[in-house]
């Protein structure tokens, strides 16, 4: 075993150049490969868990994708507005557990400024059984000008506790469209790694009163985030809101609902692996034609090895482990490829979303990613293999004498 | 006792004109143990080809090789390599070095294929004894061609060969090296107990052998040629 290392070794050196370009393609492929998949697999589980501790929302007639997107991610424009009377509502079924109302339509420099109640971080939950933490300051008072800023948004946008900011209008920046308003910065939350982490957030009544928002709308809400008592209550709702009912919608269950979007758009998934697929094929290509094109200058060395008692199936084995060694080599700087791919995803999903996702989370891709291009590059090795258990000793141990 | 012996060794190769030429055509011949033989032959008279017979690297038309009491041509090619492994060394005419190793190394895989496996100490005391005790981390390329002979002959007998082949062994040195080379081969060969066929066309170097045999004498193919 010792030597048929020590044969793989000293070839990889000698056709070092080749050996570390045709390495980097398997890198390239291979970073590429376990990045689409992870970040594929790890958003997908991370989105559809997203609910920050809530089961529905309830909104504005139209789709609950929208709705969720709009209420849990602050992505897309509300739907519309609710009432003062469907929140009391709601608030008041006994299938409810929590009602927490939220109202949009301003903005800090395009960051999204949403009211909401005390409550939302109180007893809202990140992650199972996990509550927001403030990082400095306290939880805004209800009646004051105040606001908690998510920890993404807070660092982009420089706020620390005591800071003053006045609102935009809309949910897009426009400097013109500056608010009277003046708000403290109460406090700032700790990460989350949630959408909540990039909104600014405010008492619900600040929205709704704000200078320049139509006076007759300073009772509506956006959407209400509902925690029920059981699952089966979110069905006799969904019946009660969508089915019988025609001006509301209730988005129920949430994961389900995002879960749809992925599945939706699984194609472009789809499309992205059998790109990263092919990558890799062409890579493993790659170490065939490097091996196979070096196998002329070889034939020298393997006819003096066989001359030296070395078997056919020695030399077939070890260019054949020479090729799984250029794969197995390719991966471990795929690692590099690959963090660095998915930092650079991960760095606009968080800057979009909120949502962190974490590089070095486990996932089987981990495994079968590098065991399949080693196995794939092996693969590749068995042709020039063949070549070299064919070497005919005495024609290429000439001259004869 | 003879070590080698060899009965009615045919070799023929595909002739360009169709048909096939035999180049080969031993009726007898014997080598006893530790012995030491040279070989007169000048080129294409079919030299490299018997040794790459006796070696088992080629496999015969017809005939018998037998060497220690084991047939060579009874084999397959993996127990001929098992056999060539075992008790023979070779030195070639070019040395065929391997570029890409270390002197140490390219000696440690004359034995690697053999029973004895790679042997390190063995390896270096035999390239100390040839006088590269300073050279074991060098590549061929950076050796004279004196040296890189020394480290083909060590090589030869790493893997303890009772029969060591040597193929115009001196033929790539100059007459002070080729004496120099000759002699290591013969006195290393009677130290490790292994018995030396040695074939050359230089008149020098088969002087230096008691025991000298005409190859076309023996080769009833070359003597067809020369007709």
């Amino acid at each position: 075993m010792s030597t048929l290392f020590l044969l793989v070794r000293r070839s990889l050196r000698q056709h070092a150049l080749s050996t570390l370009v045709t390495a980097l393609s398997i890198a390239l492929a291979g970073g590429l490969l376990m990045a689409v998949w992870a970040v594929k697999t790890q958003a997908r589980a991370v989105f559809t868990q997203t609910d920050t501790g809530f089961d529905a929302v309830l909104g504005a007639r139209g789709s609950k994708l929208q709705l969720v997107l709009n209420a849990v991610f602050h992505l897309e424009a509300s739907p519309g507005n609710i009432t003062a009377a469907d929140y009391d509502q709601i608030r008041a079924n006994p299938a409810v557990r929590r009602a927490v109302p939220l109202a949009l339509g301003d903005n800090l420099k395009g960051y999204r400024i949403v009211g909401t109640i005390p409550e939302f971080f109180t007893e809202g939950e990140y992650a199972p059984g996990r509550h927001f933490k403030l990082a400095q300051g306290k939880w805004f008072a209800l009646m004051a000008r105040e606001a908690v800023v998510g920890d993404f948004a807070a660092r982009q946008l420089g706020l620390k506790v005591g800071d003053t900011f006045h609102p935009f209008h809309g949910l897009s920046y426009n400097p013109s469209e500056q608010h009277a308003e003046t708000y403290v910065v109460a406090g700032v939350l700790a990460p989350s790694n949630t959408p909540v982490d990039k909104v600014v957030w405010i008492p619900v009544e600040g929205v709704q009163t704000m200078t320049g928002h139509d006076p007759k709308m300073s009772d509506e809400l956006s959407a209400v985030l509902v925690k029920l008592t059981s699952p089966m209550v979110g069905f006799q709702l969904d019946r009660i809101y969508n089915r019988e009912g025609s001006r509301l919608t209730f988005a129920y269950p949430i994961g389900a609902i995002v879960a749809d979007l992925f599945g939706k758009i699984s194609w472009f998934d789809q499309v992205l692996s059998l790109v990263a697929w092919l990558v890799a094929v062409v890579s493993a290509a790659g170490v065939l034609v490097a091996i196979y094109n070096s196998m002329s200058a070889r034939r020298k060395d393997l006819a003096i090895l066989r001359a030296l008692g070395a078997r056919r199936v020695l030399l077939f084995a070890s260019v054949v482990t020479e090729a799984a060694m250029i794969g197995a080599l390719g991966m471990v700087l795929a690692l590099a490829v690959y963090a660095g791919i998915f930092y650079g995803v991960a760095a606009a999903i968080r800057a979009q979303t909120g949502v962190a996702l974490e590089p070095w989370a486990w996932t089987p891709v981990f495994v079968w990613a590098p065991l399949g291009m080693v196995v794939l590059c092996a693969l590749s090795g068995l042709l020039p293999a063949a070549k070299a258990y064919r070497t005919d000793v005495a024609r290429h141990l000439a001259p004869l004498s | 006792m003879d070590f080698l012996t060899v009965k009615n060794l045919t070799k023929s190769h595909p002739s360009p004109e169709g048909g096939r030429v035999v180049v080969v055509d031993v009726a007898e011949f014997a080598l006893a143990e530790g012995a030491q033989l040279a070989l007169r032959g000048g080129s294409g008279s079919g030299k490299t080809t018997f040794l790459n017979l006796i070696a088992g690297i080629l496999a015969p038309d017809t005939g018998e090789i037998n060497l220690g009491g084991e047939s060579m041509t009874g084999q397959s090619e993996a127990g001929r390599d098992r056999l060539r492994a075992a008790t023979i060394g070779y030195v070639f005419q070019t040395f065929n070095l391997l570029q890409g190793y270390t002197c140490l190394e390219n000696v440690e895989l004359g034995m690697a294929f053999g029973p004895l496996g790679r042997d390190h100490a063995r390896a270096r005391a035999l390239l100390e004894r040839m006088g590269l005790g300073a050279r074991l981390g060098h590549r061929p390329s950076q050796l004279s061609v004196g040296q890189q002979q020394r480290v083909a002959v060590a090589r030869a007998l790493a893997n303890r060969p009772r029969l060591v082949l040597a193929d115009e062994p001196t033929g790539n040195l100059d007459r002070a090296n080729s004496r120099e080379a000759l002699r290591l081969i013969r006195e290393t060969c009677r130290e490790e107990g292994a018995a030396l066929l040695l074939v050359s066309h230089d008149e020098d170097v088969l002087a230096d052998f008691g025991d000298v045999m005409d190859f076309a004498a023996l080769n009833q193919a070359g003597r067809e040629a020369v007709r």
